[in-house]
């Protein structure tokens, strides 16, 4: 009747911080097409609509693709990852207790948040790593990425994911369920529109104030290290960028103040 | 350390959350020794939950020390969530998993291998009348299949404590035979279980011993039986008398009032809700006695000589609400 007891702290955590994270994946892989969807339909029309549609019409320049994908992917896995935690952290701390089963857990509070980062940054990851089959579909001819910065792409790829998945960690320990829908309107929307998402930041150098406003949003970073990984030369000349040591330690620094602030208002939460 | 460690071991208890200007939990200390069904009953606000949060590490002490099978609760987090279970008040199942699927990975979380949990889960779903509902999701389930799912899965990773917080409030009467069924059941096991309620009725069918908590305070500490005890003329003889005529009532009161051993007596409001079928010139006494049972007879006899008919006549057994009352002077609710 009585199973083996593990006594190992250690084991006991590792192994708990494990099947949190494959209850989680269990729970994703269920609603995968709900994920996918969700995840791609938004870069889909912005593509559509920014790289396509509108260079044809004359209202943008042919090469506009190469510097927005970047950002798009930035955007839509910083966007992924926030999603992933944020809101159901605002729900189960907020009234439906859930996570309950999981803090009961044999392991530290703090890990259990760190199950939610982790497991967000994947959401991140993946929505950002589809984009570039669809990019490729929808924009045709138009489609150019280079190929020889894949190993920094990768990089990039999983460090903004992270820094999303850590805003998200902080944004749903500090907001409550009344204020959702302020939260997105008052959060993401100037995340949105500030990240260099749809201009690259040395284009900004006429509007120094602007380009200065830019710089406290992580898209910022994320976006300008993809674009260092993805634009290819154009007319010999390679696209200016964020240098990639400010952008890669911007992204470090997000997710570590971000997480140590996040696993303090966490615990706060649900230590009493 | 002796052999006859305590289950759960708390001692000098105090809690005050912050902004808060009086202490949640003041200075508890008790002990649950392995076994047994303990219960912390008290009203809404006394200080229950809060103890508990303190043992299953979801509140930190301000100060005392708490302890579970021997493993201080501040200290070792993980080696006491490893020893407990938790049953809250209301439900808190993961709803993103089917039925079976929230068994067995509460029991991974816990470390139980893979063949384990499988075996048991299902051998829990049917032990609690779950077994064909099993591949449900959980918004199908009523307040009492939900509340019998918690309970199989805190059993899941075998817990030496079981925490219970208000284990069948907002059941029907039904789902809450069969919850005390079952956890006299576990308790037979060998299970400890430690539960909260406002429901001096619960209290009495479960606990061995219980500690009546108000204001963040243990008030008394001790088996139900003994707690009945508490009122002085504990327990007292009702007797209910059919009159002639009206003027024997001053008569039979007199008489009773003369018997030896009688402390006082009372003439029971026939408006009252325990005389709520009170016929025209039947009237309820209660007498109050150190030794109430002696007094059936000589009563009797004094309603006879006052030219009156006895029409029932028992002793009454306090409950431990009266024992509530008795030491707040308030109701439990």
């Amino acid at each position: 009747m009585t199973p083996a007891r593990h006594t190992n702290r250690l084991w006991l955590a590792a192994n708990a911080f494990g099947a949190t994270l494959r209850r989680d994946l269990v729970v994703t892989r269920r609603e995968l097409p709900q994920f996918l969807v969700q995840a791609l339909i938004q870069p889909m029309f912005f593509l559509l609509i920014f790289c396509k549609i509108l260079p044809s019409i004359g209202l943008a320049a042919g090469n506009y693709a190469a510097l927005l994908l970047p950002g798009i992917v930035g955007l839509t896995e910083l966007m992924a990852a926030i999603q992933g935690i944020t809101l159901p952290l605002v729900l189960d701390l907020g009234f439906a207790r859930e996570i309950d089963d999981r803090l009961l857990a044999p392991m530290p509070v703090w890990l259990v948040a760190a199950e939610k980062v982790l497991f967000a940054a994947m959401r991140g990851m993946v929505a950002g790593a589809v984009i570039f089959p669809a990019a490729w579909w929808v924009l045709g001819s138009r489609y150019a990425v280079r190929g020889d910065r894949i190993g920094i792409l990768i990089g990039m790829i999983v460090l903004a994911a992270f820094a999303g998945s850590g805003i998200g960690l902080v944004i749903g320990t500090v907001v409550k369920p009344e204020q959702i829908s302020l939260m997105f309107s008052v959060i993401l929307t100037p995340l949105l529109f500030t990240g260099c998402t749809y201009y690259p930041w040395s284009a900004l150098s006429s509007i120094r104030w602007f380009q200065v406003i830019t710089l406290f949003n992580p898209l910022t970073y994320a976006a300008e290290g993809l674009r260092y990984a993805m634009v290819p030369p154009m007319h010999g000349h390679t696209m200016p960028t964020l240098p990639m040591p400010y952008v890669l330690l911007a992204l470090a620094c997000t997710l570590a103040l971000c997480f140590g602030f996040g696993a303090r208002t966490f615990r706060s939460r649900v230590v009493s | 350390m002796s052999n006859d460690l305590a289950a759960i071991e708390v001692r000098d208890l105090v809690k005050r959350y912050e902004k808060a200007n009086v202490n949640a939990v003041d200075g508890v200390t008790f002990d649950v020794r392995p076994g047994e069904i303990f219960g912390l009953l008290g009203p809404n606000g006394a200080g229950k939950t809060t103890t508990i949060g303190v043992l299953i590490t979801s509140v930190l002490p301000t100060s005392g020390s708490a302890a579970i099978m021997g493993l201080d609760v501040a200290r070792d987090p993980i080696g006491i969530k490893q020893r407990i279970a938790v049953v809250p008040q209301q439900s808190n199942l993961d709803r993103s998993l089917r039925v079976r699927e929230i068994l067995t990975f509460h029991a991974a979380y816990h470390g139980v291998s893979h063949r384990e949990r499988e075996q048991r889960a299902d051998a829990l779903l049917d032990e609690l009348g779950l077994g064909d509902r099993k591949n449900d999701r959980v918004a199908r389930y009523s307040g009492g299949m939900s509340q019998r799912l918690m309970i199989a899965r805190a059993l899941m990773h075998a817990p030496d404590v079981l925490f219970l917080d208000e284990p069948t409030n907002n059941l029907d009467p039904q789902s809450r035979l069969f919850l005390w069924d079952r956890i006299r059941a576990l308790n037979a096991q060998g299970l400890t279980i430690l539960l909260t309620t406002h429901d001096m009725n619960e209290a009495d069918q479960l606990c061995g011993r219980i500690a009546i908590m108000d204001k963040g305070r243990i008030l008394v500490n001790d088996t139900s039986a003994e707690l009945k005890k508490l009122i002085p003329g504990g327990n007292a003889v009702e007797v209910r008398v059919s009159l002639p005529v009206p003027e024997a009532g001053g008569r039979v009161l007199e008489g009773l009032r003369a018997l030896a051993g009688v402390t006082k007596v009372d003439e029971l409001d026939a408006g009252a809700p325990s005389a709520p079928d009170e016929e025209m010139g039947v009237v309820t006494y209660r007498l109050y006695a150190e030794k109430a049972p002696v007094l059936v007879g000589p009563a009797t006899q004094a309603v006879l000589m006052a030219g009156a008919h006895v029409r029932d006549l028992h002793v009454k057994q306090p409950s431990l609400e009266d024992v509530f009352i008795y030491l707040t002077g308030r109701h439990l609710r």
